[in-house]
């Protein structure tokens, strides 16, 4: 009984993996294909990858992207974490209801309301007071710091929830004004939070196609909206290149900080056995 | 044999007795880890059996054997003549009380109680009148509609207990059934259990760590150790006739003095300690041959405890000097520090109110300690 | 004890909650009510005007006359247009349908992966972890390009079939709702498996015991005990893969075309092809409101699960 269970669960995930897999690992294997048309299959070939290098379009589209994405993350981070702390440690304040739905609507607002609607207000802003006199960077900027932050405020929030008080608490007791307990305990407790926060906000922005479309002004595209431009019509071989880096510099990312998590991990169980041997040995 | 008498009671001394549940050469692996290490072991109809050890002496994976959840490596367990060796937990005519209860959060106490009878397939007025049945036995009936997260600890226990016991299980297997709730009301609920398994004559298997749980409940008790039985017997002959100085130390606690044996007779043995020097008297025999190097185990509270030395007797005497006096209230424990620095723990009643707030031995006191032939067990492993 | 001592905690938090502590709560405050709330407002303001053909291309809203009195002019038209219009009905109902049966779909694969994960070895566990949530940190718009090179045509899968000889001409799959079902499965299965597996962690493996011990049969345990206790996890998942799903707008755009109507294309394409801005902003209102309930659903949820 339990093997027959055991079988189905591990044909469903094996289907499941292959499902998530396998188009990526076509989308790379045609990456190499010579031909110009992608479904044919032309023979082993770099070319797409030295035209994609020779593109100014995707390397200035690349640069922008980096750009929004860096600034970003970095405001999403300070925002989100403030957020988060404001939603945790600070117990009843006015407005809270309406500040945890404006920090949760975000997450799961589809895309194009969000971008509509932001792309509204920067018209209706220019209108009354002038700015933004031109949309790209500055308001595509804003608009990601906007649903970044929520991701990261959640990060921060379900942190310092599972972070006991009474560390802040003993802070306290030894002395801490509440802004010192904040500095020295809080905060360095949060990091962790904070980093995974940032490279969230960084991916997210390096993601979105739809928010920037609405949001953006002539001449500034970003990376997702270039890709969109030119896949939209059909299958682009350089296009193929550029996943497969991407794809490759995003995997070697991930699996390098699993494997820095998990040694980390596995170093401090070391540490506390290393600890708990030494006790025996005193207390001997 | 004055046994003969009472041998309705104790099915286990019947050669012809046919054991209820039957555990033969049973061993357990995970991995390169033994967790059971070939145990024989027989169960009699009514008992109510306790396995009792330290975290990690395979006591809880035997249970999980007996239940289904683990398959055996080797050997093969019979419950009232079927083999259950490798018939999975739903088909088996046992129940399990497990140490967090595994109560469902998402149903009422009713319906915790009912699951069992509903996948019998139990008709539902059988199952109506069985439930309230039972939860009148365990006195929940007014706690019929709550879910288990409003309920107290000891409530849950009950609630475990009546969902275990509505099916009229063959055996029922309680893992650690005390060990979440507090001291009172775990030495009220032992009680409970004792009438309830009285009650209703089902065959109890308990495990549990606590020894004083152990001796209270159970018919017989069988002490594990790294996977295996150290001793099987009733608490009486596991405390007074430890077979190994594992077990008279768990059990309790015993002074122990290392030394050899000068004298073997079919009635008594006579051993000789150099450190402290002293020569042990006990009135059984061991079949070992002289010179050998054996152990005396003796009870704190079976020590005397005199300020002035005892008269007769050579043997069985010891003095020292009070280094730590714990005074519990009932009784006072002396920790003795005799001839060789060896410590010797006395537990003494305090038969007497302190005389101007002084005790009748107090510290730093010069005491003599001595205890009679039968008071000691000599033991060789 | 704890609480004498957070009821402390509370009073000096209190003493010192001006100053430094109220930028904490303003800063993110103001941002999210400027850049968040005050659209939602402009958008619902602009679905009431009447469109122009001028920059903005509608009518403003609050209008001095002549003899100097504000009215507001409140324009219903854009709804009623949606009403009126059975596309826009159409395609709202389409995008439900879609996102329903691919919400549907979802759960299918990803409630026995997520329980495949649970039940592994701890270094199983993280690199399967580790491999749900890697698409996740890659391109989605790639991910979504993937499957055009599969579904073509011309694309590896109907090459493989007419190379093994099932099929003599390529079957038609891109640009179908087929296609947006594969597309939108593919891309937020890790949606469904993520809270599907935090739910089942916390699950506590004794209840199935209990479950085997009181006589059920593993089917039955699964019915009675496994599936009602991840009732919070399949509801989150559920509401996470829907509420996005109906809104979509890359996946049917490029993998659907112009065959499979969904409402995020259509606002769009009404926006940015039609210029008509109170219409697209009275799709987006409409829209809003149809999904207003599972989201709320979703943050109670959520709240929920943070407090315990």
């Amino acid at each position: 009984m339990g093997k027959k269970r055991s079988t189905f669960l591990f044909s469903v995930l094996c289907f499941g993996m292959a499902f998530l897999y396998v188009p990526m690992i076509f989308l790379i294997i045609y990456s190499f294909n010579y031909s110009k048309i992608v479904a044919v299959w032309g023979g082993w070939s770099l070319r797409w990858y030295a035209e994609l290098f020779r593109s100014q379009e995707i390397w200035d589209a690349l640069v922008l992207s980096l750009k929004i994405a860096l600034m970003n993350a970095t405001f999403a981070t300070l925002l989100g974490t403030l957020a988060g702390l404001a939603l945790v440690r600070f117990g009843r304040f006015k407005g809270r209801t309406l500040f945890t739905g404006m920090i949760t609507a975000p997450l799961v607002m589809p895309e194009v309301i969000t971008g509509l609607s932001l792309l509204l207000l920067f018209i209706t802003l220019g209108d009354l007071i002038g700015w933004p006199g031109e949309r790209g960077i500055t308001t595509i900027t804003i608009a990601h710091i906007t649903f970044s932050m929520a991701y990261v405020a959640v990060i921060i929030q379900s942190r310092l929830a599972g972070m006991a008080q009474d560390l802040e608490e003993a802070a306290m007791d030894l002395g801490g004004k509440p802004f010192r307990v904040l500095v020295d305990i809080t905060l360095p407790l949060l990091a962790p939070g904070m980093v995974s926060g940032w490279l969230l906000s960084f991916t997210l922005s390096l993601d979105d196609l739809v928010i920037a479309s609405f949001v953006s002004g002539p001449g500034a595209n970003t990376l997702p909206m270039l890709i969109y431009s030119r896949v939209r019509l059909g299958l682009k071989p350089d296009i193929n290149a550029l996943a497969t880096i991407i794809i490759v510099v995003v995997a070697v990312g991930v699996i390098a900080a699993g494997y820095l998590m998990l040694r980390q991990q596995k170093q401090r169980e070391r540490d506390m056995q290393m600890a708990a041997t030494d006790t025996v040995k005193v207390t001997a | 044999m004055s046994e003969q008498t009472q041998f309705d009671d104790r099915p286990w001394l019947d050669p012809e007795a046919e054991p209820f549940i039957q555990v033969s050469g049973v061993t357990k692996r995970f991995g390169t880890f033994t967790a059971v290490d070939n145990v024989d072991l027989q169960i009699y109809q009514g008992e109510l059996f306790c396995m009792l050890g330290g975290s990690g002496c395979g006591k809880t994976t035997l249970l999980r054997m007996l239940a289904g959840f683990d398959n055996p490596t080797s050997g093969s367990i019979y419950i009232d003549g079927a083999d259950m060796t490798d018939v999975p937990p739903y088909e088996r005519p046992v129940n399990m009380m497990f140490q967090s209860y595994a109560l469902f959060p998402h149903m009422t106490v009713e319906q915790n109680v009912a699951y069992g009878l509903k996948r019998d397939g139990v008709d539902k007025q059988e199952i109506l009148q069985r439930v309230e049945e039972m939860l009148k036995m365990v006195e929940l009936s007014q706690f019929a509609k709550r879910k288990p997260h409003q309920l107290s600890g000891g409530q849950r226990q009950r609630v475990a207990l009546a969902r275990a016991l509505v099916k009229r299980p063959k055996a029922l297997l309680l893992d650690e059934p005390l060990g979440a709730l507090d001291k009172r009301l775990r030495a009220q609920t032992q009680y409970e259990l004792m009438n309830i398994q009285d009650q209703l004559g089902v065959t109890f298997v308990v495990v549990t760590h606590d020894q004083e749980e152990a001796m209270i409940l159970s018919t017989r008790i069988a002490v594990m150790d790294a996977g295996k039985f150290a001793q099987i017997g009733t608490p009486t002959e596991i405390y007074e006739s430890p077979e190994t100085r594992f077990v008279a130390n768990f059990i309790g606690s015993a002074n122990m003095f290392e030394g050899r044996i000068t004298e073997d007779s079919a009635d008594h043995v006579v051993v000789r300690s150099s450190d402290p020097a002293c020569e042990f008297y006990i009135d059984h025999g061991v079949s070992i041959k002289e010179g050998s190097k054996v152990w005396v185990a003796v009870r704190p509270e079976k020590i005397r405890v005199s300020v002035s030395a005892p008269e007769n007797a050579a043997a069985n005497q010891l003095s020292g000097t009070v280094r730590d006096v714990g005074y519990l209230g009932n009784t006072s424990t002396y920790r003795v520090q005799v001839a060789d620095g060896q410590i010797v723990e006395v537990t003494h009643p305090n038969q007497s109110r302190p005389r101007g707030g002084k005790h009748a031995v107090d510290w730093d006191d010069v005491v003599h300690l001595s205890w009679e032939p039968s008071s000691a067990v000599v033991l060789t492993e | 004890m704890s609480s004498i001592l957070s009821a402390y905690a509370a009073q000096l938090q209190h003493r010192a909650q001006s100053g430094w502590r109220s930028i904490v709560v303003f800063v993110p405050y103001i941002w999210l009510f400027v850049f968040f709330l005050a659209p939602f407002l402009i958008v619902l303001k602009i679905s009431l005007a009447e469109s122009l053909i001028a920059s903005p291309p509608f009518s403003p809203l609050f209008e001095w006359t002549e003899e100097g009195v504000l009215t507001l002019q409140l324009v219903f038209d854009n709804y009623s247009y949606l009403w009126e219009d059975d596309l826009y009905v159409k395609t709202y109902l389409n995008s439900i349908k879609i996102s329903t049966i691919s919400t549907m779909l979802c759960l299918i694969l990803g409630y026995p992966i997520a329980y495949a994960i649970v039940r592994s070895s701890p270094t199983t566990k993280n690199i399967l972890l580790m491999m749900i949530i890697l698409p996740f940190w890659t391109s989605f718009l790639l991910r979504v390009y993937a499957w055009m090179g599969l579904l073509a045509d011309q694309g590896t899968i109907n090459s493989f079939l007419v190379w093994l000889g099932v099929i003599d001409a390529p079957i038609r799959m891109m640009y179908s709702e087929f296609a947006v079902y594969v597309g939108i499965v593919y891309t937020y299965v890790p949606f469904m498996i993520l809270p599907l597996y935090a739910n089942m962690e916390k699950l506590d493996i004794t209840l199935h015991e209990a479950a085997a011990d009181l006589g059920a049969r593993p089917v039955t345990t699964f019915l009675t005990i496994t599936l009602p206790l991840t009732s919070p996890g399949i509801l989150a998942g559920s509401l996470l893969v829907f509420i996005p799903a109906t809104g979509e707008f890359v996946i049917p755009d490029l993998l659907g075309g112009g065959n499979v109507l969904m409402i995020g294309r259509v606002l769009y394409n009404e926006f940015n092809s039609n210029h008509d801005w109170p219409v697209a902003a009275a799709v987006a209102i409409v829209l809003l409101f149809v999904l207003v309930i599972p989201m709320m659903i979703y943050q109670h949820v959520q709240s929920r699960e943070s407090e315990g």
